[in-house]
């Protein structure tokens, strides 16, 4: 106490302001290089994919045979690099279609945050509620929730999400499911150790005493706790889905052409990558891109919440 | 020490029977009916009784998951639809490629990754450091499939230089391995087990060339693999290198290492006597870990360089609705996947004395 207001004499008035878990968290996040490129990354594929139309040339999947004097998988042609005036500009080139490569990779950009962003969220809600379940009651219904989603993990990811695809039947829809199935086990454990480490704290006895519901207090009281761990896990986890799920495209059990998304346009022109190999090295760097600014961002995010688990400094 | 691998061994006991209930599950998953899914469309009324009796499709869930355990455990994991062949038969055939591709890669991505983890904890931030960390970070946002392809661009660029490799197949044409058995003038009956055991250990081309002493088939081999081995194995590597990375600098912290130092040891004892060995255990589980991906990027890698494996097989499984091998093969790679795992959690104790006191 003395100690406190010892200080309070000597520190300035600025030092009152609340240092929130949020407000410190951004303060440390921005003081990391690698974080700062993630979010400078992310925000221009946000970019791209909310101004695709502003940004694309052509449409994604506008057939430019009749419309141009362009053929087929031509290789990128840029005005001011020297490339001849009479020709059409494609700073990408053109695929196997003739379709504008440049303007299917912005494109591309809207499917795979979505992508990622609904798997990852459907698996963080499926997750949470069975971590929460788990940790919270305890007993019989933790074993049974957690040995069951250990099978789950027993599976390399990929490979379950494969399977489990290929059996349903391919398509966008079944790959999304697949993916966010195989990521649940994931978040559940988080859920589930943060819950076990809050539970028989006094400030949840007190909500009990005080008549709180059994739903109030798991909901209100022990859950918040584990948003931290989770929005890290979550970023990290987007860009695994975003992966996995342009590797499921790409063996032909995901997005389904004409769809403009980057491992189905991998997938679609692989053979030709000693002839045209603009059609395999550009949506292969978007995909890298994409999940690089997650993976920057779920580091950055995890040292600036919580030191403790700083994974190199 | 023998009561810890013990409990171990029990412990995985119900992970390899969840993933039967899961690879089960699969099979249901089927929409439509299950017979014509798994035998085709031109299955007749009559072989569909057959297969409905043989799978008890008729019977109540529990008992046809009984019927489906016993026939796995018997090794009959059913038969490919465009093969007409057991499935068991086709892995023994295709498995070897696979083993030796991940065997390669995962070896690769370790002897490299520990040293560059190492290096870059002992000069942190010099720029070895900051430079094995940026690729380590691009490498794990790579996708395996476009490497792969990468990787034979550009050596299809070298074409004319000695440092081509073949960017497809697993023996050049013309070249053959004669399996070490016909060498050696051992006969097997086609269907018994020692003829499955002799086949399975000729198609693993690098330990056949190696005991029949024929030494171009062997750098033939390798050099058919040395491409897709490297495609495989950078993601692991850079997840190795990172996790040894920051293992090593979290040991680094401790008082036992300032001890180490302050009694004037030799900084290369220090690291590698007292730093290495208590950072391992981390890096072991990651490595144990990396092997799902290598299993599942092998399918990509395969497909890719033309390397008749299992995930080759599964990829063309896929692309035909081939179920029964689907199946087959994704408990096949589960289950070895759950083994490595559990030869990882074993080790522990080797590593760590500590571990098994618990």
């Amino acid at each position: 106490m003395v100690n406190s207001e010892n200080k309070s004499n000597e520190a300035p008035v600025k030092d009152y302001r609340s240092n929130s878990l949020w407000r410190l968290t951004m303060r440390r996040l921005f003081q990391q290089r690698s974080a700062i490129i993630g979010l400078i990354l992310l925000g221009l594929l946000v970019f791209s994919a909310v101004f695709a139309p502003l940004i694309a040339p052509y449409e994604p999947d506008q057939v430019l045979i009749g419309i141009e004097n362009v053929e087929k998988r031509s290789p990128p042609c840029i005005h001011i690099l020297g490339c001849p005036k009479d020709q059409p500009q494609h700073i990408m080139g053109t695929d196997g279609n003739v379709r504008d490569v440049f303007s299917r990779i912005i494109y591309g950009s809207r499917i795979s945050l979505i992508v990622g962003i609904t798997t990852v969220g459907f698996a963080i809600l499926v997750g949470t509620l069975l971590g929460a379940l788990a940790g919270y009651f305890g007993g019989s219904s933790d074993n049974f929730i957690m040995r069951s989603l250990d099978v789950l993990l027993a599976f390399p990811s990929l490979l379950l999400a494969i399977a489990i695809v290929s059996f349903l039947g391919k398509g966008i829809q079944n790959a999304l499911l697949a993916i966010a199935i195989v990521s649940i086990p994931v978040y559940a454990r988080v859920v589930r150790s943060s819950v076990l480490s809050v539970k028989e704290n006094a400030y949840v006895s007190a909500s009990r005493a005080l008549g709180g519901s059994q739903t109030h207090i798991l909901f209100r009281r022990i859950l918040p706790n584990s948003f931290p761990p989770l929005i890290v896990r979550g970023t990290l986890g987007i860009g695994v889905a975003i992966l996995e799920a342009a590797a499921l495209s790409f063996i032909g059990l995901g997005a389904q052409p004409p769809l403009a998304e980057w491992g189905t346009m991998l997938g679609q022109e692989r053979n030709q990558v000693f002839t045209a190999p603009h059609l395999v090295i550009f949506p292969g760097i978007a995909i890298m891109i994409t999940v690089l600014a997650f993976n920057l961002l779920g580091d950055g995010l995890r040292d600036a919440i919580d030191p403790r688990l700083r994974s190199a400094e | 020490m023998f009561k810890y691998t013990v409990r171990r061994i029990l412990l995985a006991i119900p992970v390899l029977l969840g993933i039967l209930v899961v690879t089960f599950a699969l099979g249901r998953m089927i929409p439509g009916d299950p017979c014509r899914a798994m035998l085709g469309e031109k299955a007749t009324a009559e072989v569909c009784e057959r297969f409905t009796e043989k799978f008890g499709l008729d019977k109540p869930i529990p008992v046809q998951f009984g019927i489906y355990m016993s026939q796995v455990l018997k090794g009959d994991f059913g038969d490919s639809i465009r093969f007409s062949r057991p499935v068991a038969l086709i892995l023994i055939e295709r498995l070897p490629t696979t083993i030796e591709l991940g065997a390669l890669a995962i070896l690769f991505a370790t002897l490299v990754g520990i040293p560059l983890g190492i290096f870059s904890a002992i000069k942190r931030n010099s720029p070895l450091d900051v430079s094995t960390m940026t690729v380590a970070n691009i490498g794990v946002s790579m996708p395996v499939y476009w490497l792969g392809l990468m990787l034979a661009y550009a050596f299809f660029l070298l074409k004319d230089t000695p440092f081509w490799l073949p960017p497809s197949g697993r023996l050049t044409a013309g070249v053959a391995s004669i399996p070490f058995y016909e060498v050696w003038g051992i006969v097997a009956e086609p269907g018994t087990a020692k003829y499955f055991f002799l086949e399975f250990f000729s198609n693993l081309y690098f330990f056949n060339s190696i005991i029949t002493g024929d030494w171009k088939v062997f750098q033939d081999a390798a050099k058919h693999l040395i491409l897709p081995a490297i495609a495989l194995a950078t993601i692991p590597l850079a997840i190795i290198a990172r996790m040894t990375r920051s293992s090593m600098l979290e040991v680094s912290k401790q008082d036992y290492i300032r001890t180490a130092k302050a009694k004037g040891l030799k900084n290369r004892l220090v690291i590698f006597r007292h730093a290495l060995r208590n950072a391992l255990l981390p890096i072991v589980t990651i490595i144990g870990l990396e092997f799902g991906l290598i299993f599942a990027g092998a399918l990509l890698t395969e497909t890719i360089f033309g390397l008749s494996g299992v995930g080759r097989m599964l990829y063309d499984a896929i692309t035909a609705r081939d179920f029964p091998i689907i199946q087959g093969f994704t408990l096949v790679i589960a289950a070895g996947y759950v083994i490595v795992n559990l030869i990882v959690d074993i080790s522990y104790a080797f590593i760590d004395p500590r571990i098994k006191l618990e």
